[in-house]
Order: structure tokens, then C-alpha cells, then sequence
């Protein structure tokens, strides 16, 4: 019988054949951690070694709050800052490089067949590039520092197809949210999900992390996407290092197989307060709203802001609307600053932040008030996420969040392209 | 043998009404967690949960983000165990190194009132209700289990080291 990505993986980092509900060891070939890497240093120092073990596996890249907010932030970005010093972390990246996701993508630390860990749930991220990746705890992530090891379960393997063409103004994102939607914030609880399909082959890179970074939204371990021919010519130029593609074999075992179609899929809008409350856009447009948000880890790639820059070009946002755009790293912001992207934007009225995740968990720039709405690009609209617990966040594609912010109500893109 | 008041709650309970991400790196003192503990979702909770105090709720507790904080949250104040149909894979992993007994099983929380004294025997895998009905979890794999008995993986890996240099 054939074997999963899941599996071969797992196995090979184990050196021996697995199979699903295995508990095994396994050495990740790198390690992603942001501005809880201060909590990460104090746990790692509790256990009374001196030197961390694979210094050149760990990346650490600040994001959460940067610039720092306040005196704790900029404290704790200080104990991050000495921490690698002291310990000859070579690969960090302080607050002007981006959302800690798309830079490690962007340095080339994501690769086929790799095995990362990292302490945030959106790690699942670098599956789109065919890794498996996952996220853990802090305390997991100081224990990886001292031995290099960690114990993972070996999951069951879920399998999702999709097919079809995207009408014009559906993206991919509205594709995620209906398959959250459809199987329910821990529909693929514990599953290692892989997305194929030729829906999915046609998909650029950027396109696939969107899925794969969602895949957290509905429980999943790890999404992966077979490396293919876009894999390849994305990752020309991010590393010299080798790396070996891992793919699930033809006759492996599912323990389900989702299939979806694409073709007559309309946009797609998460209400509050959870993932997968999803609705179809002609059930919430029409609602008021305070501010739009384009950016984040999910959705803040040059092709987002182009695809938002594309339909708010020579359009004023609503005057009752303020909009806030956060491209996902410094690499992104410069494209879209000489193709002209940002000018573009700016000119619509939304204000330019510098690349990180902004309000996304609360923490600052452009957190809501009581009552208000806000209608953003990210993965999360729990109660309280975006800083205040009598607020609404509404999840949706670039494309929606730009014709929102035109028209100060939850819009439909497809009747702005 | 636990014995506590439940405080029950519904389905998909996430991290940030746990512990909201606004405090992650502002509250940075475990027992100074235990006030934001589930702020968002219940006020009451944090003024009059008492130690040894038991949370049952829905399927997939605790989805959401990495934080620890919202295990640790939890525990600093009082809570002794969760019960719930299925927890999300990182609390769970979360839960296992803060030495916090998180206990599956899917009938149990509807025959299971707020306000309800219950016990639980984790030697013997039971829950039992108010009314002495009994319910069976699960135990942990015997080598994750090693983690839990050692205090969680810290101490575990501390342990691991002193029997390999000593």
C-alpha cells in the first residue's frame, strides 16, 4: 500500500516506516519563531544550557509588533535582539523585514521535502512549497533549541481536489473560506491535508500559501502542495541549498477525499466570530462598515495588492471608511512601490503601513473600537482579535475588501471589475 | 482523583477569548494571566473560578493561535482539567507541557451542567458526573505520558539530560 506525503515524510525524518497514530522523533531542518522568541530565550535558559544546538536551523524574524508599541514591546524585542547575538543565530531579521511567514518563505527557508517547525499556528504556511510544517508551543520550540528534537504523532491524510476555472473576481481566498466553511473550523482536525487538482496546478505559489496558511483555520497539521514546475522557478534564486521534492504515492490512502469545483464559485465572506461562519457575498453585502484592512500573512503578496490596486485605481474610499494596507515584507512593499501599486492606493485614500501584522492579533495600528466593523484580508475574526471584543471582523479576498472600502458597505467585487 | 465545579462552555472556544492577543506580550507574569483568563467570552470566570475548578466544553477547544498563555491562563487560575469532544492540536501539545489534564470524550459534556460538582480519576481514565454517571477518555501514549509525569517537557528534558551526563 502506498503512503501520504504525511507519512513518507515523517518516515524518512524518522528513518523507519510509519504509520498514522505513530508517535516518532524527529530533527526539523529549521525552526520559525517571531516576538515570542524573548518567552522562547527565558524558557531555553531554564533549562540550564548554555549554547542552543543547531544555531544556523533557527530563524527568528520580528513581526508581531514592530515598531514596538511600547516600553514591553521594544523589551522584549531588546532580549530577542542580545539572544542571537549571544548564541550566533545568524538568521534573524529585524522589524523592517516583514511578516515572519512570507520572509521566511522569501530567504528560501522553505523547501520541498524540508520539515519545519514553528511556534505559530500559521506555520502551516510552508506547505506550499511542498514542506511539511506545522505549528507548536513555545516551551516545545525552547526544547528544540537545547536538543534538536521534538516528538510528533503521525496523522491521518486528508485529500482535497479542486477543479475549474475562477470566475472574474474570485480568488482564492474565497475558495479557502468555502472549503472552511463547508467542513467547519475543525473539519481536518489533527489531518494532513493536500491539496491537489488542476485548480491547483494553474495556482501561482502566492495563491497556494493562502491555502496553506488557512489550513490552520480548520485544524489541520500541516497543507501540502506537490512541488511542480511553478515550485521550481519560485524558488530559483532564494537558495543554494539542495533539496529533495517529496511526494505522496499514487495508490497512498485517504482517510477522506474532499472534491471541489470552482467554476461557479462566487465570493466568500467569513462572519463574526468564527472561520468558518461563511457566507456568500449576496447574503452580507449591504453592512456597514468602519475599515478595511489588505495585507497580512494570508493575504498581503504583491498579487493582492495589485489585485485591490486594479479595482480601487482612480476610486476614493469612502469617506465613513478608513482602509489600511500592510504588504507582507519589505520585498513586497518595493515591488509595489516601483509598479506603481501603492501609489495607486494611496491615492484612493488608504494609508500605507510598513510591512508586519499590524492590528491582525490586537496588538496595534488600527485596532477597532466598540461597535465598529472591519472587514480584512486576514485568517482570524474571533471576538476580541482585532483588539476589542464588542467589535466585528469579517474576513474576505483583496478583491471584496477593495470594493468594500469604495462603497463603505460590504461589496460585491464582481460588480466593481 | 480531581474533584471541581464546572464551568461549561460551547463549541470552538478559541485562544483569543482564552487569553486575548492584545495582552501576549504585555501580561508576561504567569499569575498575573489568571485575570484575562477567558475575558472575552465570560467576565464572570476570572472573579470566581476557584482552584481545582474543571472547564467542559465543545469540539476543537482551544483552536486558534500557538499562545501558551492560554493553557497557562487556565491553569494559574485554578483550573485543574478540561473535558471536550476534541481539542485543537497545538493547546492540546500546549496542555501536555504545562501539565494540564486535557481529557477527550464526546458524551460526557451533555450529560454535564455548569455549576455541577464532578470527579475524575486519571488512573483509571473515568469521568464521573453529578449524578455517578461514568465516562471513559482515553490515556495519553505512554511516551507522551513520560512528558506529562515529568511536569511537562522542560523539566523532561532537564531529567533526560541529567540522566545522560550523570
Amino acid at each position: 500500500m502506498g503512503k501520504t506525503f504525511v507519512e513518507k515524510i515523517l518516515g524518512k525524518k524518522a528513518g523507519k516506516e510509519v504509520v498514522p497514530g505513530e508517535i516518532v522523533m524527529v530533527e526539523p531542518d529549521r525552526l520559525m519563531s517571531h516576538d515570542n522568541s524573548a518567552a522562547i530565550s527565558k524558557k531555553f535558559k531554564s533549562i540550564g544550557i548554555k549554547n542552543v544546538a543547531y544555531p544556523d536551523r533557527i530563524v527568528i524574524i520580528l513581526d508581531h509588533c514592530v515598531p514596538a508599541a511600547s516600553e514591553k514591546y521594544a523589551t522584549n524585542h531588546k532580549v530577542i535582539r542580545e539572544f542571537v547575538k549571544e548564541q550566533g543565530i545568524r538568521n534573524f531579521f529585524d522589524i523592517h523585514n516583514g511578516i515572519c511567514h512570507q520572509v521566511f518563505i522569501e530567504k528560501g527557508f522553505a523547501l520541498p521535502g524540508n520539515l519545519i517547525l514553528g511556534s505559530d499556528s500559521h506555520t502551516t504556511s510552508y506547505g506550499a512549497v511542498g514542506a511539511f510544517s506545522a505549528g507548536i508551543g513555545r516551551t516545545e520550540m525552547a526544547a528544540l533549541y537545547a536538543t534538536g528534537e521534538l516528538w510528533l504523532k503521525v496523522p491521518q491524510s486528508y485529500k482535497i481536489v479542486v477543479t475549474g476555472k475562477f470566475p472574474a473576481g474570485v480568488s482564492a481566498k474565497d475558495l479557502i473560506l468555502h472549503i472552511i466553511g463547508t467542513i467547519g473550523s475543525d473539519g481536518a482536525l489533527y489531518k494532513s491535508v493536500e491539496f491537489t487538482g488542476e485548480t491547483i496546478s494553474d495556482m501561482s505559489v502566492s495563491d497556494r500559501i493562502i491555502l496553506s496558511n488557512m489550513s490552520a483555520e480548520m485544524g489541520a497539521k500541516n497543507g501540502y502542495f506537490a512541488p511542480d514546475d511553478k515550485t521550481r522557478e519560485f524558488l530559483k534564486g532564494k537558495t543554494d541549498e539542495g533539496y529533495e521534492e517529496i511526494y505522496p504515492d499514487e495508490d497512498a490512502e485517504y482517510e477522506r477525499i474532499l472534491k471541489f469545483d470552482v467554476t461557479n464559485l462566487s465570493p466568500r465572506v467569513a462572519k463574526p466570530h468564527t472561520v468558518d461562519n461563511v457566507s456568500h457575498i449576496e447574503e452580507v453585502k449591504g453592512i456597514k462598515i468602519n475599515q478595511a484592512l489588505l495585507g497580512t500573512c494570508t493575504n498581503g503578496r504583491l498579487n493582492d495588492l495589485e489585485a485591490a490596486a486594479k479595482i480601487l485605481k482612480g476610486k476614493k474610499i469612502h469617506p465613513d471608511t478608513r482602509m489600511l494596507v500592510f504588504p507582507a515584507s519589505q520585498e513586497i512593499m518595493l515591488e509595489a512601490m516601483k509598479n506603481g501599486t501603492l501609489q495607486i492606493l494611496a491615492e484612493a485614500g488608504a494609508v500605507l503601513m510598513n510591512p508586519g501584522c499590524g492590528p491582525c492579533l490586537g496588538a496595534h495600528e488600527g485596532t477597532l473600537a466598540p461597535g465598529e466593523v472591519c472587514i480584512t484580508t486576514a485568517n482570524r475574526n474571533f471576538k476580541g482579535r482585532m483588539g476589542c471584543k464588542e467589535a466585528f471582523v469579517y474576513l474576505a479576498s483583496p478583491e471584496t475588501v477593495a470594493a468594500s472600502a469604495i462603497k463603505g458597505e460590504i461589496a460585491d467585487p464582481r460588480e466593481v471589475i | 482523583m480531581i474533584k471541581g465545579k464546572v464551568w461549561k462552555y460551547g463549541d470552538d472556544i478559541n485562544t483569543d477569548v482564552i487569553f486575548p492577543g492584545k495582552y501576549t506580550y504585555t501580561v508576561t507574569d504567569s499569575n498575573e494571566m489568571a485575570q484575562y483568563a477567558l475575558e472575552d467570552l465570560d467576565p464572570d470566570f476570572s472573579k470566581n473560578v476557584k482552584q481545582g475548578d474543571i472547564i467542559v466544553a465543545g469540539k476543537n477547544f482551544g483552536c486558534g493561535s500557538s499562545r501558551e498563555q492560554a493553557v497557562i491562563a487556565l491553569k494559574e487560575a485554578g483550573i485543574s482539567a478540561i473535558i471536550a469532544p476534541s481539542f485543537a492540536r497545538i493547546y492540546y501539545r500546549n496542555a501536555i507541557n504545562e501539565g494540564v489534564p486535557l481529557l477527550e470524550n464526546s458524551e460526557a459534556p451533555e450529560h454535564i451542567e455548569h455549576g455541577d460538582e464532578i470527579t475524575i480519576d486519571l488512573d483509571k481514565g473515568e469521568i464521573i458526573n453529578a449524578q455517578g454517571k461514568v465516562f471513559k477518555f482515553p490515556p495519553l501514549p505512554p511516551s507522551v505520558q513520560e512528558i506529562m509525569n515529568a511536569g511537562g517537557l522542560i523539566p523532561y528534558v532537564k531529567k533526560k539530560r541529567m540522566t545522560e551526563v550523570g
